[in-house]
């Protein structure tokens, strides 16, 4: 090739360069707008979070003449939204100004340098002093600095249907003190009442956290102390028994049939399925999930059902054999945070102000079903009348288990979901599971595990 | 490769050196325009793939040489995904769509007008389809409680859930009901083009009609097949939204072949730098395939 040939290539290479950044550069963010990135629920029908949110952006409209909010909802599975949103703060072209982000997931996105501190707003927002100290610390980093409000917190639990515990002969109070109990409860409902589902408890990879959270940490918690992570040595626990017997547990429920169908426990959307099929539909007896099902047949949820209140019971969840202290629960919850590569952070936080007005604070754990975390909400009337179990609920709080906030622990859960699966499916016994989750551990944490019992 | 070497050679001899530039002028859009989109993100992705750059959960990105490659070669889940995704290439690459595609084009070829325009508007009705709505078609088709269950039933065959036991032959079964109409496609312009003659001779000296077939009509479209199958090959090779949409790859990894593998380490375990290093792997194995194929075409003139 001649010299004047690379010349011209790397003229006319620096031509479209430039062109092509200036198209881009285009593009950029508008100074008098908010751009709210959240996940909508992938049930069509469900949607009291937009709602919500359509009604703040009305108020802060209103409140800010010249500022626009802009929403933007992204339709997906829990895991989905998070690598969506992880894409778009990545580059400030696409950054969103304020996201919400799931409390088991900032410290990673902390870490990754995604979001902004918010300590100096915080100084001079004298509403932060009505959150109570575990809220406060559910988005506080590994550098002392807070990057998250919390709006709410939740806890977990068994939902049963009293009917089908009628049919099958078991009491409307159920409280089982064992996992046995919990077995033998679903083995009498799948020889009385055989065309049900006796228990549901969630598992496998493809429903993220929803499987590892309500699935196996509620096992797993129920097994001993800090059977995850231990702080003291701050070294992840390889699988040890406790982490074979919740394994085990799992694979009684799908071997005995207990639970639904392998194929549909391992379906992405099981958790859309349980809550506006399963249970309103009666097909399902016992239920390890959430405190806030019953955000969805409110009047304002996705499937209405007035009478679920007198159907259903709820049940803490036990410990392995009933040892102290007897009750287990899991809890987490979201928060809102500004990203970054914002660049109207001042404007992001003027909404989460917005937001975070009594009377909205209020509304939202109203329509969510969440437990509140801001003391004068806890205390509002209508938040107290809201939701029948939400006593139940908050009562479990002092048996409660929050995850370890370290920004590895979403690769961690992908790892339990993973051995979830392999038990689930039967492609592996739960002691070989539990030891292929342990060598995942020592990649995941660099080589800080530690082996227990 | 040696082709491009020859090519690139040729106009050397004539000695008009003065015009080469210019003569190549007209090119310079497109081999910019290639260099800019092809060139540049395959030269990010092998940056990529030698460091250790995180979705989220870390905060710097390092160079690491050679681990994400030897991380792969040791990873169990690593090699289950190559024996699957030759394993997908071999079942609906090769057998499914290539064949399939030449028999239907064969058939066609005989059968009468309105029978023709039939069958070929409903298989290239299959092909027009977007990836991802295929992918839905075909999960609706073979789940739990989908069509083909429901004509078992009424068959009164046994039904399976045909996503769970069988995952790779559901979503083999998937992308030849998806590609066929690409090979039928190339294969019917080829057939059309071997002269009647020829075959009626070989009739007129008493040659049967699977002896045409294998003396006459394969030999004559020789370079076609060849062009198919790399092309089938390739694009099966990164079959990524139709096995997404059926199964996730699930259960447990029963159907999770190399780029569905690349997904998962990439977003759902964030570890970008080892998902594009598996992407690069992909990238050779594809590059392995189309080197074979093109020698072989070659070599038939």
């Amino acid at each position: 090739m001649r010299p004047t040939a690379p010349l011209i290539l790397t003229a006319a290479a620096l031509v479209a360069a430039a062109g092509l950044t200036a198209c881009g550069g285009g593009s950029g963010s508008d100074p008098d707008t908010v751009k709210i990135a959240y996940n909508r629920s992938t049930d069509n029908k469900i949607r009291f979070k937009d709602n919500f949110l359509a009604g703040v952006k009305k108020e802060f409209e209103k409140a800010n003449p010249g500022k626009k909010v802009k929403l933007i909802p992204i339709q997906a599975q829990d895991n989905d939204y998070a690598t969506k949103v992880q894409q778009m703060m990545r580059s400030p072209k696409t950054a969103p100004d304020l996201v919400y982000e799931d409390t088991f997931r900032i410290n990673s996105d902390i870490t990754a340098g995604y979001l902004r501190p918010l300590d100096e707003y915080l100084a001079k927002w004298q509403t932060w002093d009505q959150f109570v100290d575990t809220a406060k610390a559910a988005a506080k980093a590994e550098d002392g600095k807070t990057y998250g409000i919390p709006d709410g917190t939740d806890t977990r639990g068994l939902w049963f249907n009293k009917k089908i515990f009628a049919k099958a002969g078991l009491p409307a109070d159920w409280q089982p003190g064992s996992w046995d109990d919990i077995l033998a409860a679903a083995r009498t409902i799948k020889k009385k009442v055989p065309d049900v589902i006796p228990l549901n408890v969630y598992t496998g990879k493809a429903p993220g956290e929803t499987a590892v959270m309500q699935g196996f940490e509620m096992l797993l918690y129920g097994t001993g102390e800090n059977p995850l992570y231990d702080p003291k040595a701050k070294k992840w626990v390889t699988g040890g028994k406790g982490f074979e017997d919740a394994l085990g547990f799992i694979k009684t429920v799908y071997d005995e049939k207990l639970g639904p169908d392998v194929s549909d426990a391992l379906d992405p959307n099981v958790g859309t399925t349980v809550s506006s099929e399963w249970l309103p539909e009666e097909k399902l007896a016992i239920d390890l999930d959430g405190s806030w099902l019953g955000q969805n047949w409110l009047k304002t949820g996705g499937k209405p059902w007035p009478e679920w209140s007198k159907t259903l019971g709820q049940a803490a969840m036990p410990t392995q054999n009933g040892q102290a202290p007897g009750k287990v629960s899991m809890s987490g919850g979201w928060t809102w945070a500004i990203t970054a590569k914002s660049k109207n952070p001042d404007l992001a936080w003027k909404f989460i102000e917005q937001m975070q007005t009594k009377k909205n604070a209020v509304e939202w754990c109203v329509v969510d079903a969440q437990i509140a975390v801001r003391k004068d909400v806890a205390k509002d009337p209508r938040y107290l009348s809201s939701m029948p179990g939400i006593t139940f609920f908050t009562d479990l709080v002092k048996y409660t288990h929050y995850r370890p906030a370290l920004p590895v622990y979403p690769q961690v859960s992908t790892a339990i979901g993973e051995a979830m699966e392999s038990v689930t499916t039967g492609d592996a016994s739960p002691d070989k599971a539990a030891e292929s989750y342990g060598d995942q551990l020592k990649t995941i944490a660099d080589g800080a595990t530690v082996a227990k019992d | 490769m040696a082709t491009a070497t020859k090519v690139a050679a040729a106009p050397a001899a004539p000695a008009r050196p003065r015009r080469r530039p210019l003569r190549w002028l007209p090119l310079a859009p497109a081999t910019v325009l290639l260099l800019l989109f092809l060139g540049g993100p395959i030269g990010y992705c092998v940056y990529i793939a030698f460091t250790n750059m995180q979705l989220t959960g870390a905060a710097t990105t390092d160079f690491v040489g050679l681990d994400n490659f030897q991380r792969a070669f040791e990873d169990d889940n690593f090699r289950n995904a190559v024996i699957l995704t030759l394993v997908f290439t071999l079942l609906s690459s090769l057998i499914g769509q290539n064949t399939l595609g030449l028999a239907l084009a064969t058939a066609m070829q005989r059968a009468s007008k309105p029978v023709r325009t039939i069958t070929g508007s409903i298989v290239i009705a299959a092909w027009v389809v977007p990836e991802i709505v295929a992918g839905f078609l075909l999960y609706a088709f073979f789940r739990r409680e989908g069509t083909l269950n429901a004509i078992l039933d009424w068959l009164h065959l046994p039904s399976q859930n045909w996503l769970y036991t069988l995952p790779i032959l559901a979503v083999s079964f998937a992308n030849v009901w998806r590609g066929t109409a690409f090979s039928m496609l190339v294969y019917s312009a080829a057939l059309s083009e071997i002269p009647k003659e020829i075959n009626e001779a070989a009739e007129v000296d008493g040659a049967s009609g699977p002896r045409r077939f294998w003396h006459i009509t394969l030999p004559m479209i020789r370079r076609s097949i060849g062009t198919n199958l790399m092309l089938n090959t390739l694009q099966t090779l990164s079959v990524f939204g139709l096995i997404w949409a059926m199964t996730r790859g699930g259960p447990g990894n029963r159907s999770q072949t190399l780029p569905v593998f690349m997904y998962d380490q990439a977003f759902n375990k964030s570890l970008i730098g080892y998902g594009t290093a598996v992407a690069l792997l992909l990238l050779l194995v594809g590059a392995v395939f189309s080197l074979v194929y093109l020698r072989l075409m070659r070599d038939e003139v």
